[in-house]
């Protein structure tokens, strides 16, 4: 077992449309303990989903290493990483096929890496996520946001992964429905020592789940926190000390920078 | 004189199963103040700043005992007296501006089409969608005025909105989640950019939003609805000592960079709010 579970290296990730080159990532460098928790933060457009998708080989790669375990990441991606590295979408609405039911959703992956007890698996799965056997044959339409968002971590944890990529998984959700998501990942966290890498754009659902974030701004990492340095507001650049006042919602007397 | 004076509305919709009601017997009062709207999706929150524009999408219909703005009924208004007061007096900002704007006509074109429909000549619209431009911050309006939709990003979008809303200084605006696809520190500029403009020209500004912190940090007074009903009014300065239990499980539930709280107490929805 290696140090850190996964290691992000100096990662450049470059989008070529014709002529024009977009440098979404411009060497991200962290590294994430087995069993931690870490979190992204940053505005749109600062990379910050860019990294989990380029740790997914769902982003070109131009630079830099990725490491997880200690090996280095092959590209392309070989189907025994994502036997350990799953990944949750932001827009539950868009991440589960439209016209598949959830009993096939669940199954494919396990087809395509060869489990056994499928069966027996897609009931444990949707049992763990807090919905029950009875929603296997439904559609997503009949579900609602938060059940639909329950399927995509089920689909990611029926693979038994050890990594799971959480690219903003509460952001499309009602603030009633968001606690009762972040607790169930918090539960699973806790029962399987799962490692998280979880993006988001709202400082106080990282600060409630991850032990140590990144602050992104343009494609660079701005600075890398404690939760404590967060809880203690001690931002060492203007960005981050920025980002905790917006956060605290609107002010009066604050005057325009 | 209060500005907008609402009794008991009520917006349905036809279903299969028979008529939905989906906002019951809504009631206030708006003065020349910032009101919030607050609760989660499906809570009529949205449909009612729509019915009191009138455009409550068929085949729903709006019914109250009192619907009227500054004196005039709006009930029974004919497309040609709403016309005369809608963009002109009262306006609404949509909150997705790459669905709101016209994506084929220049901004600035869009900004003076608000103007001439209302009566103004070609040169004082075009000075007015300028200044107007330059009210919301946008730093290089000339530009702005002869881009499309598409070369804006978002923020931007959004103020162009905003900006084509208050243009011809409307009375009331309502505001429909003018700030949630932006970022927060985009947001806090949109939103002190609304602030002056209830302050310097003493618009009645209703804010229809889901985010329970934000609303209760800008508005001065908040109604929280849940299955169609607003269930409780609050000074947005009392929030913390709200009394429906709906309110408090809404503010309980969110996570707090200050605090310690494993797992989050989740909301345990009891069916009599919604009688």
């Amino acid at each position: 077992m290696s140090k850190h579970m996964l290691s992000v290296n100096n990662l450049e990730v470059t989008f070529v449309s014709g002529l024009d080159q977009i440098h979404a990532v411009r060497g991200v460098s962290f590294d994430v303990k087995p069993g931690e928790s870490y979190g992204i933060v940053g505005e749109s457009g600062s990379g910050k989903s860019t990294v989990l998708r380029a740790i997914c080989g769902l982003a070109p790669t131009s630079g830099g290493a990725l490491h997880l375990n200690g090996t280095e990441i092959a590209t392309p991606r070989r189907p025994d990483f994502y036997r350990q590295v799953q990944m949750v979408f932001q827009d539950p609405y868009a991440s589960l096929h439209p016209r598949h039911t959830i009993d096939s959703v669940l199954s494919e992956p396990l087809a395509i890496q060869g489990f056994d007890r499928r069966d027996e698996r897609i009931a444990q799965a949707l049992e763990d996520v807090g919905l029950g056997v009875g929603f296997r044959f439904r559609y997503p339409h009949q579900l609602s946001g938060g059940q639909r968002q329950r399927v995509a971590v089920a689909r990611a944890l029926i693979l038994e992964p050890q990594v799971m990529l959480l690219d903003e998984p509460t952001s499309a959700l009602d603030a009633s429905i968001q606690a009762e998501v972040l607790n169930l990942l918090e539960r699973l966290r806790a029962e399987r020592g799962l490692t998280y890498v979880m993006v988001s754009h709202d400082l106080a659902v990282i600060s409630h789940m991850c032990e140590r974030l990144l602050v992104m701004e343009h494609g660079l990492a701005v600075e890398e926190l404690t939760r404590e340095d967060l809880r203690a507001r001690r931002a060492k650049t203007d960005y981050t000390a920025k980002l905790l006042r917006a956060s605290a919602g609107y002010t009066k007397e604050d005057v325009p920078a | 004189m209060s500005l907008l004076d609402v009794q008991n509305l009520y917006v349905t919709f036809p279903t299969r199963n028979g008529p939905v009601d989906v906002v019951r017997g809504v009631s206030f009062n708006l003065g020349r103040e910032r009101l919030g709207i607050v609760g989660e999706s499906g809570s009529g929150k949205s449909q009612t700043g729509r019915a009191i524009l009138g455009l409550t999408p068929p085949p729903g219909s709006a019914r109250a005992d009192q619907l009227s703005f500054e004196g005039t009924d709006l009930r029974n208004l004919t497309p040609k007296q709403w016309r005369k007061l809608r963009g002109k007096r009262m306006s609404m900002v949509m909150q997705d501006p790459k669905f709101s704007l016209n994506p084929v006509m220049a901004v600035g074109k869009q900004l003076m089409e608000v103007l001439r429909t209302h009566g103004a000549g070609r040169a004082a619209a075009k000075q007015a969608a300028l200044e107007m431009l330059e009210a919301v911050q946008i730093r290089d309006p000339e530009r702005v005025f002869r881009a499309y939709p598409h070369e804006l990003s978002g923020g931007m979008g959004q103020r162009v909105m905003i900006a084509m809303m208050l243009v011809s200084q409307p009375d009331l605006l309502i505001a429909d989640e003018p700030t949630s696809a932006l970022d927060v520190t985009i947001q806090i500029e949109v939103l002190r950019i609304l602030d002056r403009l209830v302050a310097e020209r003493g618009m009645g500004l209703i804010f229809i939003s889901h985010d329970l912190r934000l609303v209760s940090s800008f508005c001065d007074r908040v109604l929280v609805m849940y299955a169609g009903r607003v269930v409780e009014e609050l000074k947005a300065s009392e929030l913390e000592q709200a009394k429906h239990p709906y309110t408090q499980g809404l503010i309980n539930c969110l996570p707090d960079i200050d605090e310690d709280r494993h797992p989050l107490p989740v909301l345990d929805r009891d069916g009599a709010w919604a009688e």
